[in-house]
């Protein structure tokens, strides 16, 4: 531990960038937190006399077509963007961690079954594969979250599977077993926990894409609905006024899902190195 | 034996950059080899050979660094051509062959067009007749079916096969320097004899200089002409192999022999030798790298070490010789 | 080379048929009565009742699925509602307007990811290898739809160097007769420059958009496997044995390096096809992700259906000809086939 905490230090030292991604995520957080309780408009509340006025004073970011402030959007939407990210990435890895460490341990039809559902998933267009499916199970937000769980699980089934593969036979898995624990104990209780560092460095790469994939559902009206405040649909609103100028109606939702995305595939190289040092590219 | 060398090495040292810190890998490092002479270099893992040669061709990595010494060969030193030059000395003047034949090669090349390759390079050769020097090359290494084995992958041949190819390139524009470095290393024994018969017997014809490098000292005795010790980056001892065999100076090559299987020791008398390679990032490294190993030490050890002499062309680089 | 095809295909089999069972569960999952559904939003009971019939969506799931089945083998997607039009015919013609932007969009990404990760490579360290780690991490950043809207906003608005981000061609200028699809290829064929000149600059800032987004894992790729490569014994021989350090560069590390990268084109056209449909939302483009938006908004399901499925079936055969690709490169997988 005291090895991991002294290798995240020289890790970042060595990338400062990494430090900067960790900051960034607080901001993000604090953002997803406390949005609503400091932002200084009403984010659905419009105002027909200010609208399409640019960036000023009172409103930073300007404001949209219906004279909401966008500033205020784009903050309150922080949450809502973060929380579907945040649920289908833990969906993806409740799936697919526990389907891939039985694929990975137990082997065999479990391994086939498993696999063959990853592969076929994978022979879609993943972001295709979710519109369909947000397309047929309805146009709500939930359908988002799930969608975008399924696209990812075959990467968590992938390197849970691998993870697992190698350590059943390692010798903690064998002295858990012979001290009389039944299978499912020894695969929830032994080799979960063991393969939790590599999921999480997993999970941080996976928030950007979730995220991304996310917003781009909804720019193409799936899931969200006007007038919610979300990066992606906000993006998709200001998209109209590009032509005539107003840039700022896209620009700063757009800005905003672009720094989210960097910044957790920062974290999820910074993490890889700190969690996983043979990875480093 | 020749008056005049193929290739003179004085006073060679090499530093490494690493994380952490900078390691001495080589220090004064010389020795020469005449024209159709074979040397050994001998010693245990980490003792520098590799990198002696490396530092020769010019294929330092690139954290790799030569801080002082020369390589006389044919009269111009290897140490400071600019690449361009030594791109044109190797594999025409110079050549090397490594361990690990099977990795060593293209894996998605065919092995006739990996010796072609370096005809058209330096021997003259055009793209439309390199493909029968090639065949002709193989024929040399004695590989069977020459025409067919030409269009074969790495991956379709045994081991021993693809050190003849590697052969076969090294020895395509006859060379008047060979490095062979661990040739043998992973072939099995029969496979080991015939691989450093056909070196040998290619670099006679030839009059062809070989470094062999090697970490074997009963295999070197057998196809060298003179031995070079080296431990941790130094040369401790160099000597004709039956001199060195009779009459080994310096501990650490006394050590050696005891720990080399012969026909005459049986594995019940081999002795092991005692500590580890010191650590080469260290700053106050000790004059004699040995000396933390050695059982005869004095309190000379301390100082720089000597280089003298002894009888014919036997030096060591000891304050307590045997 | 034939049984290598051989073994691929017997390999795509089970993706087709994972593809197939897929997108006939999507339109069972609908919520509600799918007849409800596919009959549209104001449709009467009756009408309800007869859309039931027509689809067979009466029938046992087998059934249904065997019907499908053979509606697809003879071309059938059914149709759409609100153009009355056959869905497999609409994404007839739709089809060469995405695959230029696709294809284009894979050339440029291509283009500036191989040269720069492998400069990255053999230069590393220098500013070329930084240049090369930013565009790599900001470039699967960035939201493709942004970056079209950006795009747009600075050539279109600000610079107004390009044309309006609406469809393949100027308003005033014909579509040259279609002979491919491809607008390029056929003003060319046919001799008309102004053509050529117009689809490419309206082809240009969607191509570019695409092709930021997918450059990333390509150059990432080539950079690693580059690197890898160039530290590799066989290299270190070839370093050795005097050849020309373009030799060494492009004949032995290259061609070697360049097969992980062409795996990975598997994922960039996973990345491509989704944001086809995203970019051509922007750019008004004519292309069937368009069709599928458009359908979506209406809640017109058959075209999202055929969409999905069309593009699934496209991405497998792209992953089939980049496995045949890959054999051709390297002769270990050629010859174990």
């Amino acid at each position: 531990m005291i090895a991991m905490v002294r290798h995240a230090r020289y890790v970042l030292s060595e990338n400062p960038v990494t430090g900067l991604s960790f900051a960034l995520f607080a901001l993000f957080l604090f953002a997803a937190i406390f949005g609503p309780a400091i932002a200084p408009y009403n984010p659905l509340q419009s105002d027909a006399a200010n609208a399409l006025q640019a960036p000023s004073a009172a409103h930073w970011f300007g404001t949209d077509q219906l004279g909401r402030d966008i500033f205020s959007r784009v903050l309150v939407a922080t949450r809502l963007d973060l929380t579907i990210a945040f649920s289908s990435v833990i969906l993806a890895f409740m799936l697919g961690a526990l389907s891939g460490v039985a694929a990975g341990y137990f082997g065999g039809w479990t391994d086939r079954i498993v696999g063959r559902l990853a592969d076929t998933i994978m022979a879609f267009p993943l972001f295709v594969l979710a519109m369909g499916i947000v397309a047929a199970l309805g146009n709500k937000v939930i359908n988002i979250v799930l969608a975008t769980a399924i696209i990812n699980f075959p990467l968590y089934v992938r390197v849970a599977r691998a993870e697992a593969n190698v350590r059943r036979d390692a010798g903690f898995v064998e002295a858990a077993r012979l001290s009389g624990n039944g299978e499912a104990r020894v695969l929830l209780g032994h080799v979960l926990p063991n393969i939790m560092p590599i999921m999480m460095v997993q999970m941080s790469l996976t928030m950007g894409y979730a995220i991304l994939n996310a917003a781009g559902l909804s720019f193409i009206g799936l899931g969200v609905k006007p007038p919610d405040a979300e990066w992606g649909i906000m993006v998709a609103e200001g998209a109209n006024f590009i032509q005539s100028g107003e840039w700022w109606i896209a620009l700063f939702p757009g800005a905003t899902l672009m720094l989210a995305v960097f910044c957790f595939n920062l974290l999820g190289d910074g993490l890889r190195d700190i969690i996983d040092p043979r990875q480093r590219t | 034996m020749s008056a005049i060398p193929a290739l003179a090495v004085d006073n060679l040292s090499v530093e490494f950059r690493t994380r952490s810190g900078i390691v001495k890998v080589l220090e004064h490092v010389s020795f020469s080899v005449g024209k159709g002479e074979t040397i050994a270099l001998v010693g245990e893992s980490g003792s520098g050979k590799s990198v002696t040669a490396f530092a020769v061709m010019g294929i330092l990595d690139a954290a790799g660094k030569v801080t002082s010494g020369t390589a006389m060969f044919g009269g111009s030193d290897l140490l400071k051509q600019s690449e361009r030059d030594l791109a044109e000395l190797r594999g025409r003047e110079l050549s090397m062959i490594f361990q690990n034949p099977r990795t060593a090669l293209n894996p998605i090349r065919r092995v006739g067009q990996q010796i072609a390759d370096v005809l058209v390079r330096h021997g003259g050769a055009t793209r439309a007749d390199a493909p029968k020097l090639a065949i002709e090359m193989l024929k040399k290494v004695r590989i069977p079916d020459p025409e067919r084995r030409a269009e074969a992958y790495p991956f379709e041949m045994s081991g021993g096969m693809c050190q003849r190819i590697m052969i076969a390139i090294a020895l395509a524009c006859r060379p008047a320097l060979l490095i062979a470095d661990e040739p043998t290393t992973g072939l099995d024994v029969t496979t080991q004899a015939v691989i450093m018969d056909l070196i040998g017997e290619l670099g006679r014809d030839s009059g062809m200089a070989t470094i062999f490098i090697t970490h074997d000292l009963a295999l070197a005795a057998e196809y060298c002409d003179r031995i070079v010790v080296m431990h941790a980056g130094h040369i401790v001892e160099s000597a004709p192999s039956q001199t060195l065999f009779a009459d080994p100076r310096h501990p650490y090559t006394a050590k050696l022999l005891a720990a080399t299987p012969g026909e005459t020791a049986s594995l019940a008398e081999l002795v092991s030798i005692p500590g580890n390679l010191p650590d080469l990032r260290r700053e106050d490294l000790p004059a004699c790298r040995y000396s933390g190993r050695c059982e005869r030490l004095v309190g000379r050890c301390a100082e720089p070490l000597p280089h003298q002499t002894i009888g014919d062309r036997h030096g060591i680089a000891c304050w307590n010789p045997l | 080379m034939l049984k290598l095809l051989l073994s691929r295909l017997a390999t795509a089999v089970p993706s087709v048929v994972g593809v197939l069972i897929v997108t006939f569960m999507l339109t069972r999952l609908l919520p509600g009565d799918p007849a409800a559904y596919f009959a549209g939003l104001a449709a009467s009971p009756q009408a309800i009742a007869e859309v039931r019939t027509k689809l067979g969506l009466d029938k046992s799931l087998p059934e249904q699925f065997v019907a499908y089945i053979v509606d697809l083998a003879h071309g059938n997607l059914g149709n759409s509602l609100s153009t009355g039009q056959p869905v497999a015919a609409e994404i007839v013609n739709r089809l060469p307007a995405s695959a230029e932007l696709t294809l284009v969009a894979l050339f440029v990404a291509v283009a500036i990811a191989i040269p720069l990760g492998v400069l990255a490579a053999v230069k590393q360290g220098t500013w070329i290898d930084h240049l090369c780690r930013v565009v790599t991490t900001a470039g699967v950043s960035l939201p493709v739809f942004f970056t079209g809207l950006l795009l747009a906003y600075v050539f279109y608005y600000l610079l107004q160097i390009a044309p309006a981000p609406t469809g393949r061609l100027d308003v005033f200028i014909s579509a040259p007769p279609d002979i491919t699809g491809f607008y390029l290829v056929d003003s060319l064929l046919t001799g008309n420059a102004e053509t050529f000149w117009s689809a490419l600059k309206q082809l240009a800032l969607p191509a570019i958009s695409m092709a930021i987004f997918s450059l990333a894992p390509l150059a990432r790729m080539t950079r690693g496997s580059m690197l890898a490569v160039l530290g590799s014994d066989f290299v270190r021989t070839a370093r050795a044995s005097g050849l020309s350090s373009r030799t060494v560069i492009f004949t032995y590390a290259f061609r070697n390096a360049v097969l992980p990268v062409i795996t990975t084109l598997g994922m960039v056209f996973s990345f491509l096809l989704g944001a086809n449909v995203l970019v051509e939302t922007v750019f008004a483009w004519p292309g069937i992700g368009l069709y599928a938006v458009n359908a979506l908004i209406t809640s017109d399901y058959a075209p999202v259906q055929g969409f999905v499925l069309t593009m699934a079936v496209l991405y497998v055969v792209l992953n089939l000809i980049i496995d045949l690709l890959y054999g051709l490169v390297d002769p270990r997988v050629r010859l174990d086939a």
